[in-house]
């Protein structure tokens, strides 16, 4: 508890530097991310940082010492020369991209990991400090980590921002891009060596396994939130940027998970799974394209229509003098279950019905809700019969799907394109001034 | 559909002679040929269908023309340049498949994007540009759905919604891949009523055109392609049953024999 108190105060300068270096690395992953996901290229990210790997190793054993401008510079080369092979894979031969990623990503990691194990063998091997790259270790980072760190990361962010409008385009439409004389090969080019270089600033951070998470993530979340590219952008940066605060705060308090790795528990997992669970907040809870939110309209929509399923055959069973009852109302329709008892109770709360010795009556109000459905349903049958060709026999069916939809606004259409006047056939004879159907009463059964 | 100002043709923008020559073409994708030897020439002003069977080369022509794929032999010239000398001069409209629609941008932002071209680097748009690509969204009759989503449109109304960002180019030369495809009776005839404008405006459309049967009634030229030129000119003496024949097949040619040799590949006699 006096830990967490001291790292939330910012009190330990150690502290201070290693929350500024995740979170300018989850703000530059977000929004770099959240680009490669759109051009499709998310997969790259992952490559380039499984790749990158024995880079980290050949760059100790050349050098012998720890040093991370030198092992950054390693891990660059190598992911560079992953993604390029991945792209030589993809062009000479047919093997398809997920296979190629696959193979690239494996092998450069699995020579990453043995080349680690010799390493670790040496006598100097211990003090490379390999490990916190495989899983991320925050805590590791000193002063001149951080400065390199949020160097690369303004650097990458200020590319988005100055190279805003190419990139939109050439996301979007590379063919477009390229018949207006956009260098689209370049951009492209650009938007990877971005990614590069996020990755690999990552990397001691967030570790070679989980660093595609972190750029992939925030970007896939910000979808639940908006349709718009700089907002979509801001969000990803956020979300990544709150992933890297909180990730690296927890691991600082989590007890280390065994004794023979140094102190503090790995960043890597920790700041992928505060991603991962704002992921699944967003998608079970954001506005509009939640999850819980679509539900929620999917519901009110079913109730919408079961309801006036509920006045129209309250309606047409008054028409032919039947009176309603719950047995009479389960014959008209297939109700799902309990969805006629629900509707009941709506209706009666919302005071459109009576129950009288379980017969069923519309009130004053009920009625006109009834006629305004039935007027509905029965214009738009006969603009469909009308206007668009559809056989009488098969209006109702069609009828029955759309006529929830209709807005008293496109009612007020159908009755002007119908030229619906005062010698109206639909108007004068009906009883209570409703529509008569262009079927009998009672056929609409089903 | 035809408020488009039209006086707004520059000048300089030639009004007669050829608006696109492909000399002696050929193209090739891993070195397999998929166009060979086209030469063809589309006369300023006219309404043009590019026509073919499917795998014939057609959009490949397209993208050539526009420099978006690497020929090797052959040249192309717009208005008697090379394209990069008249660049801002064609626009381009890609099959709409070609595209991501769940991309995140607004309707508008896509018709703004036909202002790019001449925005250059680092430069936003400017309020000359929004009123471009405004007008150019009206033309279409698409004002209403300037600020939805893309992902939100039909197929008719993401057509038209490219329509307009090539309108929004101001171009002198458009170069469209299947404007017709997927739409609906409506849309297909609004945007013929717009290709019809700009043609009045003394702008040049050539278009890559899938259904026969209305080849005639809708272009004045006709360039008939499968992988080879088979037959190009006005419609009147190009479009005939003969060509159609020659074009789309039925009676095999030694020339069809190679083409499907070609096509299958691997059958290439290999140098030494």
């Amino acid at each position: 508890m006096n830990d967490f108190l001291r790292l939330i105060t910012l009190q330990d300068a150690n502290t201070r530097t290693v929350l500024l270096g995740t979170g300018s690395l989850g703000l530059a992953a977000g929004v770099i991310g959240a680009l490669a996901v759109l051009r499709r290229r998310a997969l790259v990210g992952d490559a380039l940082a499984h790749a990158a790997l024995p880079g980290v190793c050949v760059a100790f054993l050349v050098f012998r010492e720890r040093s991370l401008p030198l092992f950054l510079l390693g891990a660059l080369v190598f992911g560079v020369l992953g993604v390029l092979t991945m792209n030589a894979i993809r062009r000479f031969t047919r093997i398809k991209e997920d296979a190629a990623i696959a193979i690239v990503l494996g092998s450069f990691f699995g020579l990453g990991i043995m080349l680690s194990g010799m390493i670790q063998r040496l006598p100097s091997g211990n003090r490379a400090g390999l490990d916190s790259f495989l899983f991320g270790k925050a805590a590791g980072m000193v002063h001149a980590d951080l400065l390199i760190s949020a160097a690369a990361c303004i650097l990458a962010l200020l590319g988005v921002a100055a190279l805003y409008k190419e990139l939109k385009l050439v996301g979007f439409d590379r063919e477009f891009a390229g018949s207006l004389g956009w260098p689209v090969g370049f951009l492209d080019l650009t938007l990877m060596a971005l990614l590069a270089i996020v990755t690999v600033v990552g990397l001691p951070a967030v570790g070679v396994v989980l660093m595609a998470a972190l750029l992939i993530i925030p970007g896939v979340t910000a979808k639940f939130w908006t349709d718009r590219l700089a907002p979509h952008l801001a969000l990803a940066g956020l979300f990544g940027m709150l992933s890297g605060l909180l990730g690296s705060a927890l691991s600082a308090v989590l007890p280390s998970p065994n004794s023979s790795m140094s102190r503090g528990f790995p960043t890597g997992p920790l700041i992928v799974l505060v991603a991962g669970t704002l992921f699944v907040g967003s998608l079970l809870f954001a506005p509009r394209r939640g999850l819980v939110a679509r539900w929620r309209t999917a519901r009110l929509l079913q109730q919408h229509i079961d309801d006036e399923h509920l006045l129209r055959d309250l309606y047409e069973l008054q028409e032919a003098g039947t009176p309603a009852s719950l047995s009479t109302l389960a014959e008209r329709r297939t109700w799902r279950t309990g969805s006629l008892h629900a509707a009941l109770r709506r209706a009666l709360t919302n005071a459109d019905v009576t129950d009288r010795n379980a017969v069923i009556t519309l009130t004053a109000s009920g009625l006109t809700r009834a006629v305004r459905v039935i007027r509905s349903h029965r214009l738009w049958e006969l603009y469909l019969h009308e206007h668009a060709g559809v056989a009488p026999d098969h209006v109702d069916r069609d009828a029955d799907l759309i006529e929830h939809f209709i807005t008293p606004n496109l009612l007020a259409k159908f009755e002007a394109q119908l030229a619906l006047g005062d010698a109206d056939p639909l108007r004068t004879g009906a009883a209570l001034g409703v529509p008569l159907s262009l079927h009998p009463p009672g056929e609409n059964a089903r | 559909m035809t408020d488009r100002d039209s006086n707004s043709l520059s000048p300089t923008t030639p009004t007669t002679g050829i608006a696109v020559e492909v000399h002696d073409l050929t193209v090739a994708y891993h070195r397999k040929p998929v166009l060979w030897d086209v030469d063809v020439s589309f006369p300023v002003g006219s309404l043009a269908a590019i026509v073919g069977p499917n795998g014939a080369g057609k959009s490949t022509l397209l993208k050539s023309i526009l420099g978006l794929l690497p020929i090797a032999s052959g040249r192309v010239e717009v208005f008697g340049k090379s394209l990069s000398q008249v660049r801002d001069l064609v626009a381009y409209v890609p099959q709409r498949e070609s595209v991501d629609w769940e991309f995140p941008v607004s309707v508008f932002d896509v018709v703004l994007m036909g202002r790019y071209g001449r925005l250059g680097w680092f430069r936003r748009p400017a309020k000359a540009d929004r009123d471009a690509a405004a007008a150019a969204l009206h033309s279409v009759g698409m004002s209403d759905f300037r600020d939805r989503q893309i992902s939100q449109l039909s197929g008719g109304q993401q057509q038209r919604v490219f329509l307009a960002r090539a309108l929004a180019q101001d171009a002198t030369l458009y170069l469209m891949d299947e404007p017709f495809a997927g739409v609906d009776a409506a849309t297909e005839q609004s945007i013929l009523e717009v290709l019809r404008a700009l043609q009045q405006q003394g702008r040049t459309v050539i278009a890559v055109h899938h259904d026969l049967q209305t080849v005639r009634s809708y272009f004045d030229f006709v360039a008939m392609l499968n992988l080879h030129l088979v037959a190009a000119g006005p419609i009147e003496t190009a479009f005939s049953a003969d060509n159609l024949k020659r074009t789309y097949g039925g009676r095999l040619t030694l020339l069809d024999e190679v083409t499907e040799a070609v096509r299958r590949g691997g059958t290439l006699p290999r140098s030494p």
